[in-house]
């Protein structure tokens, strides 16, 4: 049973990417399916930001290197960072060039900006 | 005192991204954080907050349980044939006053089931969220003043 190990580290990443490709894949199918912007931030700011979570944690303990490990984790804080930001700025410059909601949306309490006219 | 653990936290986290814990890395490290800390030294010195450690350690452990949550009811919702959607956009009268606080809460609230913040009043009074199921705003501002916004408030208190 000298295998023990490897064999669990094996089954850990291998479930790992599994499940992390599974996130990613589901996040590009909301991206396809949903039916404005606004919703396909959705999937693509939380599962996107689980799948290459999942993905780089694989990678880091598939290495067995706690330098890259680390790396990895540290991936995954920058994303967690940065992709609420790049759906919220995206939300909201959709919004402000006039882009309209679904018509299946129920409520849209934002104001619309007043449309500036510009000179030709 | 704040300035050198944040500068240590730095160098840290610059040996950690660039894998190599050797004497001239940290040092390199320290330098390259010292720098950065001197580029937004005035934001650096206005932002000093009284942090309870407990309560930010909760607050992190919840944010992970509900970024599972948020991203597992996605995928769910998205491999689902007839979505039923009912999206929009709800005002949130947002509590918290300082930008720190108002920036992290409106980033856990992107990152959590079914809402998307998309702009803040300039008044920094209006949160503007977009929710994938906008039946009951009530019920969403709800659970987001008692949950996010209380923790937030716990966190760093005044």
């Amino acid at each position: 049973m000298t295998d023990d190990p490897d064999m669990l580290t094996a089954v850990a990443v291998s479930a790992l990417l599994v499940i992390g490709s599974l996130f990613s894949v589901l996040a590009a199918l909301g991206l396809l399916r949903f039916p404005d912007l606004y919703t396909r931030m959705h999937a693509a700011s939380k599962a996107g930001t689980i799948g290459s979570g999942l993905l780089l944690l694989a990678a880091g303990i598939h290495a067995m290197d706690i330098a890259i490990l680390l790396r990895a984790l540290a991936g995954f804080a920058f994303f967690v960072l940065t992709a609420p930001l790049s759906a919220h700025l995206l939300a909201k410059a959709a919004h402000q060039a006039g882009y309209r909601l679904t018509n299946l949306s129920v409520t849209d309490q934002l104001p619309q900006p007043q449309p500036k006219s510009r000179p030709h | 005192m704040t300035f050198l653990a944040v500068n240590l936290l730095l160098m840290l986290t610059w040996a950690a991204v660039s894998g190599s814990f050797t004497l001239h890395n940290l040092l390199l490290g320290l330098a390259v954080g010292a720098l950065s800390l001197w580029l937004v030294r005035e934001q650096f010195a206005a932002a000093r907050h009284r942090v309870n450690l407990v309560k930010l350690l909760v607050l992190t452990a919840v944010f992970f349980k509900e970024l599972s949550l948020s991203a597992i009811k996605v995928a769910l919702l998205v491999i689902r044939p007839n979505m039923q959607l009912r999206p929009g956009i709800f005002a949130f009268p947002l509590t918290l006053t300082r930008d720190f606080e108002i920036t992290l809460l409106a980033n856990l609230i992107t990152l959590t089931p079914g809402t998307l913040s998309v702009d803040v009043s300039d008044d920094r009074k209006t949160l503007y969220v977009h929710a994938l199921d906008c039946h009951d705003p009530a019920a969403e501002k709800r659970a987001i003043s008692t949950g996010f916004e209380r923790r937030i408030r716990e966190a760093f208190p005044l």
